[in-house]
């Protein structure tokens, strides 16, 4: 879409931020904060990936006096906490909070300022954990925390508090978050772009979007109670007192289980877009694959209980639960046949985003099926807290999410940064990750087998896992070695990288019709949508529309079904506001760790801010309360 | 019932494990978990090479094309949908395999039992356990800790409680795992069908021991559990020489208010039962050998060997120490 300079010269004043620290504090672009987000959880990735490392060194051999009890406890919860609540859901948001509007051709999220806010109260989840940790006030019971354990008899101190309050941050910020990429994807698509013709990626956006909405309460219920447990002694886990410690876990899985598929969920959108332009010919079985991502959302609400088999629920309800759970691979096998039959039938270029897919098969298929094989109610009795668990879910999350967010990153690296990632490094560090986390993760399904439980800081010697378990520190090494190179081909080739132009991989979506890097203002004209590839029209150019304004923020919206362009709407303009408004929430989440007054007293602050953020900035209106008076 | 398959890798993996291990079953719960195992490993199996030859041939074609001309080897998405179904009705028969497999297991582990079975109740402390066998004559409870021990062919029911945090009880020769909830208690069934020695332990993160809280497994013929039984009910052994006289009076001193000690003043129930502690294999939950140098380490150290234990360091003397390692030795 070519647009004359003046035009874009306009859009660009429009829609550009203040330069320096106050643009920097202020901004609301969706592509600023986006990145923010993916660089802060990629930091913390490492982070995590530093503390597996050490804890696999602990196990390497039996008996070994590396790390303490405390210290091994502190790093497998840290390491959990950190991987899924600010590591997993974060970047797979942050890809939806980056790409969504780029992928409707619209120049913001729904809500702009919301989405600066739900990455500066997610920035207070990560320092409440860290920062925690750098004082050594790090949370030790898991990334679970059960009570009674968590409870305040046998976990005095504020290190469970600490764990309790971070989850609220993150899961505001997720909220948050979920809201905007729900409502941006139904009411913000373009002139065209049907619910029938939008793109894998939105769908999967969408549905775990939604499922965040409805899962995240529970979580929050949950360590809110907790917290009240520990803080104004309620007895809501507490058997003594009425209470029951169940209770706890059918909340925290309620929340818990949905929310694997809400880090997976999106992974199947990167690996459509990324199998359908890469192998040269529209997704084979578009609506089985929407279809399946649906069912998944709807499924992964009714299996929470495997999470709980041997917590001696009745059988004939965890039976239940076991044909709910292993339905799942039914929707899932069929996404697994659309994708195959797409390369099949297609002319797949294997450049890195596709190495990546094919490593994400291979290795999710192992974690998907050791899946069906816990979710026996009866076999999940010898596999349940072992390391065959440990496996099956670095399977399913390393391979199933994180190995397609790789390729998301190395698909849509051009688009972000203008250049190219290094095709011969990114290959390296394919192989060194891949092959190290097969090596790594593959013998913890025999050391399960074997006997060895989770969360063991040390174990005796002749029980026979002593060579598995050097062959899993090993793998991991190698792992985080491709891990490094894959981060410095990413840097590197930010300065130095082949220029992209605006569209190296011929994609097949919207992103790719404006400039690379974008610019500010996305693209300069509204396009119109005929097909569900509008990038491949048969070599018809992208028509686009005129008439939204170029001198103010605004944006086009349509209707949820059909698309059909409804009205124009203000876009929120550059705010301090949501940042001052996010520091009042840490405060008071912060303080709350401490005593309840902080409630009560900090929701003063939080109230000022707000009221700054909402006050009207638009003229008055003629009628009502607060018309203008002449 | 199923059988066992005769999956060559399961067999190699059943060689190479050992006494805490769901791949060398030696029980009737173990067994039909094994079993099922068995049955999960060739479904899921054949699946992934189904998967694997599928994605295999779809990029040897990317390979075939630089050769043959593109259209030659075009595959239209008719023939695809027909494919969609095909996949569908592969999983939906393997699922519904693995379905009527795991229920079937289930049954044949919590199909109900004679009532005459054994009742023997185990609760969960930071970080031991403490076992308790009706006696099926009194009715009255015989107490010990850490090792359990099961008449060969019979089936026992444990009914599992625990005192402070969740743990969870696991013998996975014998059977699958079960928890252990504060004020809940879990009915577990256990059918060894072998003799020997097995090991337990902890299933269910329980704190900063979780590591240390082992459990001993014998399965032997009932004569000899049943001889075994008898001992442990019986008052523990007078202190014959002098040496273990001096730990006996010293014991009653100093550490009588955690333990007990049958037939004596030491009635504590903080900690594990020694009326019978020198029968045992092990101290501590399976930390250590029961030897007399590691009973002396133990109560000198305890904080260094099993870092948290509720077992304080009682301060004494190295001969005191001896002297209570003494006696306790003397405990059969």
């Amino acid at each position: 879409m070519k647009a004359p300079a003046d035009r874009r010269l306009q859009l660009e004043q429009t829609w550009s931020d203040k330069p320096g620290l106050w643009g920097f504090l202020t901004t609301v672009d969706h592509k600023r904060i986006a990145a923010r987000y993916i660089v802060t959880a990629m930091l913390l990735m490492f982070l995590a990936g530093m503390l597996a490392l050490d804890m696999r060194w602990q196990l390497s051999v039996p008996e070994n006096t590396r790390m303490t009890p405390q210290l091994f406890n502190e790093s497998f919860s840290l390491h959990g906490s950190t991987m899924l609540f600010l590591v997993s859901v974060p970047l797979m948001e942050a890809l939806g909070l980056w790409l969504v509007p780029l992928m409707l051709g619209q120049r913001n999220m729904a809500f702009p300022r919301l989405s600066a806010f739900s990455f500066w109260l997610y920035l207070g989840g990560v320092m409440t954990l860290w920062v925690a940790h750098a004082l050594d006030i790090t949370p030790d019971l898991g990334w679970f925390e059960y009570p009674p354990l968590s409870g305040p008899s046998y976990s005095p101190g504020h290190r469970a508090d600490i764990w309790a309050q971070m989850i609220t941050f993150t899961e505001v910020a997720a909220l948050a978050a979920s809201v905007n990429i729900a409502v941006t994807i139904l009411k913000m698509r373009p002139p065209g772009m049907t619910l029938a013709r939008m793109p894998v990626f939105l769908w999967a956006q969408l549905i775990s979007s939604l499922m965040t909405i409805l899962s995240m309460p529970a979580i929050m219920l949950v360590t809110s109670m907790l917290i009240a447990d520990r803080m104004v002694s309620t007895h809501f886990f507490a058997p003594a007192g009425g209470g029951d410690v169940l209770l706890f876990q059918h909340l925290f899985w309620f929340f818990g289980h949905p929310e694997v598929y809400i880090i997976f969920i999106p992974a199947t959108g990167f690996v459509s877009q990324i199998v359908e332009t890469f192998s040269r010919r529209p997704l084979f079985g578009h609506s089985v694959v929407v279809l399946a991502i649906m069912a998944i959302g709807a499924l992964a609400f009714g299996l929470w209980v495997h999470h709980m088999f041997a917590v001696g629920l009745p059988r004939l309800g965890n039976n239940f639960y076991t044909a709910a759970s292993m339905a799942i691979a039914l929707p899932a096998g069929l996404q697994i046949f659309c994708w195959i039959a797409t390369m099949w039938s297609g002319r797949p270029w294997l450049a890195t985003p596709m190495l990546w897919v094919i490593g994400f098969i291979a290795t999710f298929v192992i974690g998907g099926l050791s899946g069906i094989m816990t979710a026996s109610a009866a076999l999940d009795l010898q596999l349940t807290d072992t390391y065959f668990i440990v496996a099956h879910f670095h399977y399913v999350l390393i391979g199933g999410a994180i190995f397609p967010l790789f390729g998301a990153f190395c698909y849509w690296y051009p688009k972000a940064t203008g250049r190219l990632m290094s095709e011969r490094w990114g290959r390296w560090a394919f192989v060194l990750i891949v092959g190290g986390f097969n090596l790594g993760f593959f013998p913890m399904h025999f050391l399960g087998l074997m006997g060895m439980p989770r969360r063991v800081y040390t174990y005796p010697p002749g029980m026979g896992w002593d060579l598995l378990n050097q062959v899993a520190t090993a793998g991991s090494a190698i792992s985080v070695l491709g891990g490094l190179v894959f981060v410095g081909n990413a840097l590197w080739s930010f300065w130095r990288g082949e220029h992209a132009g605006s569209d190296p991989w011929r994609g097949s979506t919207l992103e790719w019709a404006g400039l690379s890097p974008t610019p500010p203002y996305n693209l300069a004209y509204t396009p119109a949508v005929t097909s569900l590839t509008p990038m491949w029209n048969g070599g018809d150019p992208l028509r686009a529309y005129d008439g939204i304004a170029l001198e103010r923020r605004e944006v086009l919206i349509t209707s949820v079904a059909d698309a059909a362009p409804l009205y124009r709407q203000r876009s929120a303009s550059a705010s301090v506001w949501p940042f001052l408004s996010a520091i009042a929430v840490t405060a008071m989440f912060l303080g709350s760790i401490f005593t309840p007054w902080a409630v009560a007293i900090g929701s003063v602050p939080i109230a000022a801010a707000l009221i700054g953020w909402f006050w009207p900035q638009r003229e008055r209106t003629m009628t009502g309360l607060l018309r203008k008076r002449r | 019932m199923m059988k066992r398959l005769p999956v060559g890798v399961l067999l190699a993996l059943a060689g190479c494990s050992g006494v805490q291990s769901p791949l060398a079953p030696s029980g009737r719960e173990a067994d039909a978990l094994f079993s099922l195992f068995g049955l999960m490993m060739v479904v899921c199996g054949a699946v992934y090479v189904l998967v694997m030859v599928g994605l295999g041939w779809s990029l040897w074609r990317v390979y075939r094309r630089r050769t043959v001309a593109a259209d030659s080897v075009s595959i239209s998405d008719r023939t695809l949908d027909r494919g969609v179904w095909i996949a569908a009705g592969i999983i939906i028969v393997g699922l519904t395999t693995l379905i009527i497999g795991s229920f079937i297991a289930d049954r044949a582990m919590f199909r109900a039992r004679g009532r005459d079975a054994m009742l023997v109740r185990v609760t969960g402390h930071q970080w031991w356990w403490r076992i308790q066998y009706r006696d099926p004559a009194t009715g009255s409870w015989i107490e010990t800790a850490n090792e359990l021990h099961l008449p060969v062919g019979g089936t026992t029911r444990m009914s599992l409680g625990s005192a402070d945090v969740i743990h969870s009880f696991w013998v996975p020769n014998v059977a699958g795992k079960l928890d252990m909830i504060p004020g809940r208690r879990n009915l577990l069934d256990l059918t060894p069908r072998r003799e020997g020695w097995f090991r337990g332990q902890c299933a269910e993160f329980c704190g900063l021991q979780h590591a240390h809280m082992a459990l001993d497994v014998k399965v032997e013929s009932p004569a000899a559990f049943n001889a075994w039984l008898a001992a442990q009910a019986r008052p523990a052994m007078t202190p014959g020489n002098g040496i273990a006289a001096r730990g006996a009076s010293l014991f009653a001193g100093s550490c009588a208010a955690c333990h007990v000690v049958g037939g004596t003043t030491a009635h504590g129930r903080a900690g594990p039962d020694l009326t019978h502690v020198a029968t045992r294999r092990s101290i501590a939950a399976g930390t250590l050998a029961m030897t007399r140098n590691n009973l002396q380490g133990w109560i000198a150290q305890p904080q260094a060997i099993k870092p948290g234990t509720s077992m304080p360091a009682v301060p004494m003397n190295p001969t005191d120490i001896n002297a209570v390692a003494a006696y306790l030795e003397g405990l059969k």
